[in-house]
């Protein structure tokens, strides 16, 4: 018994043979070593992010400091005449960002309210798995259904509206048609939150499904919602496969709807690998907008959901 | 009591007929879209798939995309290997000891960003600390731009799935004189061993299908590439994307892009599935 003699000598690990000890002591060590590798792996994550704001900026200054805010200005980006405006590429991001929201957001929201609200059981889980899975299909696959499909069918079907069939609409459409999926999980997952029994209190006042909808579960969780809406645009703002083949890769700034355009993915997708010097830098400065730009809306997106539940990248 | 069809309450019940054929309407449209694609994928790539298609590799004219395959399958494996590592360290470290303080909250924060952050930017920063300074493309380059994504996907399931396991069993073990990194390496990570993997399955579905972060780090080649990393890999991604951009001109290259695509999306949905089943058998 151990016990009764280290308590005599004080406590500790005073009574234990030598052997013991070093074991213990050996153990506590590791214990130490173990945390502090654990810990340099997690602050590894905040210098990534410092080191990639840190790259991105080093690398694009070249072009930033020569053409100042002429960068933001100039309305279009010409490579043969080394004039880089990155106002085309701005707002074709913007743009088709936009209309992927406008029309993605009804239509998410519709099949997240039938999966949650209207769907027979049966259906409800093989559904919800099917939206989970196209989730996951890459972007490149509906660039290329955009470009073989959707855009020869755009022309054919609105020839008026849509003359070449690609172009910034198109870029949109298909952006939409890649979020869908995601803002869906997001959003069945946050209306999944709502208790059962506000709801079927709701019903037992007499509310209509759609009343039971509007009034209790979408007030109760409209911060979730706009966080996955957010997040879902923060996804349609950095892609790059899905845009690249149907925009356009007009460089010059063409400020309307339908017409062709560029996004800043696309444009470094396009140009990166051919460029050097000047347009090189400048193309890593467009990046860096880019990088600013998903920031805030992902930093946004996360403020919003930070009590919700989701776990989608 | 017979109900009284006031005019109000018809307007209610019609109002909501409409919202719900609005919702069914909405599913429709996703779901057709969605099959599109689907019925797109498998009409057009079926035809070009044939047993040579893994073995023989990308050429101008015919070939296969074997060299791509594999390469793909190089780059990825490896980097999923490396994040795992990573990811799990930094996963349990938020989870077992992140509970206080500032610091915790911060790198939970930006993990979360670099989460859903553009894959291209990744590139474009794997391009300025490894490709410029080493002076080539290589599949090194590919590698850690792929390992950059999956590690926040590993983290996130990590720290989530070690949060699962009840405290008592940590205490247990404690009152049983184990030390804390023998708690966390025998108790907790056995606990979390089916979660941890499904995570680090959804990533590894997750990068393979990623494009735009191999752009301008591992680029492509047409030549078979085993295990030399130094040099540029090819890549299933990549020789889509050029099979239907530069080389669209070529009606055999196109067909064998969309081969390629049904290749990739059919591996990604299965890995997915194969995913679900681990979570699955958890519970």
């Amino acid at each position: 018994m151990a016990t009764p003699q280290a308590i005599q000598t004080g406590g500790g690990l005073g009574g234990l043979s030598e052997a013991t000890r070093k074991r213990l002591q050996r153990k506590a060590r590791i214990d130490v070593w173990f945390e502090r590798v654990l810990f340099a792996f997690a602050f590894a994550v905040l210098l990534l992010l410092g080191a990639i704001i840190a790259s991105l900026i080093a690398s694009s200054w070249p072009a930033l400091e020569r053409y100042g805010l002429e960068f933001f200005t100039e309305n279009r980006w010409a490579a043969n005449v080394e004039v880089f405006g990155a106002l085309p590429a701005i707002y074709g991001t913007l743009l088709t960002s936009f209309i992927a929201i406008v029309i993605a957001v009804p239509i998410s929201f519709g099949i997240a309210i039938f999966l949650t609200e209207l769907c027979p059981n049966v259906l409800r889980q093989p559904l919800s798995t099917l939206i989970e899975l196209l989730a996951g299909i890459p972007s490149i696959i509906y660039g290329m259904w955009g470009m073989e499909v959707m855009a020869p069918l755009l022309r054919t079907w609105f020839p008026s509206v849509f003359p070449a069939g690609t172009g910034l609409a198109t870029a949109g459409i298909i952006l939409a048609v890649m979020i869908i999926p995601f803002i869906t999980a997001v959003s069945r997952d946050v209306i999944n939150t709502v208790p059962a029994v506000m709801r079927e209190s709701a019903y037992g006042l007499g509310c209509t499904t759609w009343e039971v909808a509007r009034r209790v579960i979408l007030p109760s969780v409209k911060r979730g919602l706009v966080g996955g809406v957010v997040l879902g645009l923060g996804r349609a703002l950095g892609e790059t496969m899905a845009v690249t083949f149907v925009i356009g890769n007009n460089l010059f700034l063409n400020p309307t709807l339908t017409g062709q355009g560029t996004s800043i993915a696309a444009l470094i997708a396009n140009q990166f690998s051919e460029s050097d010097g000047t347009q090189r830098s400048a193309l890593l400065a467009l990046g860096l907008i880019l990088f600013l730009i998903t920031f805030a809306v992902l930093a946004f997106a996360r403020y919003l959901l930070r009590n919700s539940t989701g776990r989608h990248a | 009591m017979q109900t009284q069809m006031t005019p109000l309450y018809r307007r209610r019940k019609l109002l909501n007929r409409l919202v719900m054929a609005a919702c069914i309407g909405a599913t429709l449209i996703g779901f057709v879209f969605l099959f599109a694609i689907i019925l797109t994928l498998v009409t057009k790539g079926l035809g070009a798939i044939s047993p040579s298609i893994f073995i023989e590799r990308t050429r101008m004219n015919g070939g296969g995309l074997g060299n791509a395959i594999w390469g793909t399958f190089m780059m990825t494996s490896l980097a999923t290997i490396l994040g795992t590592v990573i990811g799990v360290a930094a996963g349990t470290w938020l989870a077992e000891y992140g509970n206080k303080g500032l610091l915790p909250k911060v790198i939970r924060f930006i993990n979360d960003i670099l989460l859903s952050a553009p894959s291209i930017i990744i590139g474009l920063f794997i391009y300025a600390v490894v490709v410029v300074p080493m002076g080539s493309f290589s599949g090194w380059a590919g590698v850690l731009s792929l390992t950059v994504i999956i590690v926040p996907v590993v983290i996130r399931s990590t720290e989530d799935m070690l949060r699962l396991i009840p405290n008592s069993l940590r205490e247990a073990a404690a009152a049983l004189g184990a030390h804390r990194w023998w708690i966390i390496v025998r108790v907790c990570y056995s606990g979390a061993r089916a979660g941890i993997l499904t995570g680090i399955l959804l990533g590894f579905a997750r990068i393979s299908g990623e494009t735009a972060p191999l752009l301008f780090t591992s680029l492509n080649s047409n030549q078979w590439n085993f295990f030399n990393l130094d040099n540029e890999m090819a890549n299933l991604p990549m020789t889509i994307y050029q099979n239907m951009t530069i080389n669209a001109f070529i009606p055999d290259l196109v067909s064998l892009a969309w081969g390629g695509a049904l290749i990739l999306t059919a591996a990604i949905l299965i890995l997915n599935i194969a995913a679900r089943y681990f979570s699955r058998q958890r519970s």
